[in-house]
């Protein structure tokens, strides 16, 4: 087991080194930053001066080279724009995403798997029919016009809820939270549906297909046959067994609802690192753009591993290795 | 007579289609009493395993019981509704499926299974309820145990799977058990195990039991009186020795002849020609009529007689009489 773990953070460092490299040779085809951070006036002795203090004239895998010597120090440079340590700015803005992600997040598995499970057992029915026919519209809808959607009804039309920003935040040590500030709460409930829905949609209906296959397996047939409770067959036998292949696509999904938050939170101009990375793009950051990826990516080779090891707690059949190995 | 702990009466199991409705089990009645096996066999189709379901009612939507009345010990149970019934399932009725690999949640270790079952119908205590599992599991026959009681489905052959089945179908102490071809997924040589098996706990504790198969063999070793089904119907109910060595319908006796027996030698077996016909196409008159090598005009025309209708035996309007039946054993 613990050689397991081992052997995947190894494979997961490479997988990290990898997403490093393609994402600075591309970091070329962005532009030029030295064009944002000089003015009009500029000669071009500046360029160059700037070019080298950067250390832009060397080739990237040069540049990729350094960014990891510091990294793996906890450097991520400063950033071009604003001048001051990418660390302390992600650090910044970070609360405000993964707040919003866990909220949507949360959301998303509460009601994608609650509604799974209904419209499994109730198959057929009219409220099942009707959800899964809704259901459509989330899947389909994409992100930024359902986010704009929201904001015209309850924003514009009702004016029931705020359109952008986070509300007020209390800063509780580093973490700024709007967990406690009722217009914090206020400022959450569009973009994490915004978010989230997308994600909800898609674990509900995947959450229902792989229950109703399980079930029509024998052990729900001798479950109800031994006079077990509905709801011990439908929770304790079929939900578990219904767990396995959802955790899969459910754990890359929430590593999705954090890195493409970028989209929610350039609608509802949400504070948080996806904006920080948008913004970053336009004025080619290279920084933060590195920091950010390398940030994403962390989390899904986490995510990846915990899903595994996950595995391994609901399934028995996949110890046996591990057990007489 | 004492009452009999099954009773069936005229059951009819029918499937509403776009065709008009289908009865895959068309009027059958049958007795089981305490301690005894009546063994169910026929042909896949022939409706032995609908009418098990119907009797536990297990049947998949959209069959259903169209008619007929089902008693366990002098409670009628075809009309309970589905809550009502659940206190009968494992309780009073254990059922025993055909895939043991199958049939048990792989991800649960068989002890929570059992001791969920116990729990759920005899209300014991934690601790009481594990002592009863590990109980139940050594009276099926299950080597050590107290130490396999934590281990998953997997861990275990497919014998043992099905001995962990049995004891969970009849940890509740029920008074009938429907196996549903227990032995059909096992090994030969496991097969033998588990119809001994069933057998001794049979009788030991006077269950009464409804073994559905399509293997003559298993029947002949097991079963006090055999029911035999063809197209929904019963053909031909009686003990299980007039049936198997004089049999009175012309299908039984076919179904002998095409069962290989020690005794019978190297002959060529003998074969039913055609198929049992679909449920949507059924012949007028007697269902096996056109396969039947002793047809008449009579079988053609008037619908097949039911049992109660005729010597209660053979549902022919011509059964053979006994020197007739020379294909089967004596």
């Amino acid at each position: 087991m613990l050689a397991y773990i081992i052997r995947r953070v190894f494979q997961s460092l490479l997988v990290l080194l990898v997403v490093g490299l393609v994402a600075f040779s591309m970091f070329r085809f962005v532009g030029d930053p030295i064009d944002n951070m000089l003015g009009q006036e500029r000669t071009q002795a500046d360029i160059d001066r700037l070019r080298t203090t950067l250390g832009l004239d060397q080739p990237f895998v040069v540049q990729y080279a350094k960014f990891l010597g510091n990294a793996a120090q906890g450097n991520f440079g400063v950033s071009y724009r604003q001048g001051r340590p990418v660390a302390t700015i992600i650090a910044e803005r970070a609360p405000a995403t993964l707040e919003l992600a866990l909220v949507s997040g949360s959301l998303a598995l509460v009601v994608g798997i609650g509604l799974g499970v209904f419209t499994a057992i109730r198959q057929g029915g009219i409220a099942s029919n009707v959800i899964m026919t809704t259901s459509l519209i989330g899947v389909s809808l994409p992100t930024f016009l359902i986010g704009i959607l929201l904001i015209y009804i309850f924003s514009v039309s009702l004016g029931w809820l705020p359109s952008f920003g986070r509300g007020d935040t209390v800063q509780l040590g580093g973490w700024s939270t709007g967990f406690l500030t009722s217009s914090g709460l206020k400022a959450l409930i569009l973009p994490s549906i915004t978010l989230g829905l997308y994600q909800m949609t898609l674990i509900m209906r995947l959450v229902r297909s792989e229950m109703l296959e399980v079930l029509r397996q024998d052990y729900i047939r001798f479950a109800r046959a031994r006079g077990l409770r509905e709801r011990s067959v439908n929770f304790r036998h079929a939900l578990k067994n219904t767990m396995v292949p959802v955790i899969t696509v459910v754990g890359l999904q929430l590593g999705a609802i954090i890195a493409f938050a970028i989209i929610t939170e350039t609608v509802f101009q949400w504070p948080g690192v996806g904006l920080l990375f948008i913004n970053a793009i336009q004025f080619v950051d290279i920084p933060v753009m590195a920091a950010y990826l390398m940030l994403i990516s962390v989390m899904f080779v986490g995510i990846n591993l915990i899903v595994d090891l996950l595995y391994f707690a609901i399934d028995p059949r996949l110890r046996i290795d591990g057990r007489h190995a | 007579m004492t009452e009999p702990v099954l009773s069936v009466r005229d059951l009819v199991v029918e499937i509403p289609t776009r065709h008009g409705l289908l009865k895959p089990v068309d009027g059958v009645s049958y007795d089981i009493a305490r301690g005894e096996i009546l063994g169910v066999v026929g042909e896949s189709g022939a409706g032995k395993s609908m009418t098990g379901n119907a009797v536990i009612g297990l049947l998949d939507r959209p069959a259903r019981i169209g008619e007929g009345e089902i008693y366990l010990n002098g409670t009628r149970i075809d009309n309970l509704s589905l809550h009502e019934l659940r206190r009968y399932r494992g309780k009073q009725i254990g059922m025993v499926f055909q895939d043991p690999l199958t049939s048990l949640n792989p991800l649960l270790p068989i002890g929570d299974q059992l001791t969920e079952t116990i729990q759920e119908h005899l209300g014991v205590s934690n601790s009481e309820a594990h002592n009863r599992a590990v109980a139940a599991l050594d009276e099926v026959g299950i080597p050590a145990a107290k130490e396999r009681i934590g281990s998953y489905p997997h861990e275990f052959s497919g014998g043992m799977r099905q001995r962990v089945v049995i004891a969970l179908a009849l940890c509740a102490e029920p008074s009938l058990v429907i196996a549903d071809e227990p032995t059909t997924a096992l090994d030969v040589s496991v097969q033998a195990q588990i119809i001994a098996l069933l057998k001794r706990l049979c009788r030991e504790r006077g269950m009464a039991v409804m073994l559905v198969t399509h293997d003559m063999g298993v029947i002949a070793e097991t079963a006090d009186r055999v029911a035999v089904m063809y197209a929904g119907k019963l053909a031909e109910l009686g003990p299980v020795r007039e049936v198997i060595g004089a049999p009175r319908h012309p299908y039984t006796d076919g179904l002998m002849g095409s069962t290989p027996l020690a005794s019978k030698g190297k002959k060529r077996l003998h074969q039913i020609p055609g198929n049992m016909p679909r449920l949507g196409q059924l012949p007028t008159g007697c269902a096996f009529h056109p396969r039947c090598p002793y047809t008449q005009p009579k079988c053609k025309e008037d619908p097949g007689p039911r049992l109660k209708t005729c010597d209660g035996r053979a549902a022919c309007w011509f059964p053979l009489d006994e020197p007739q039946a020379t294909k089967g054993v004596a």
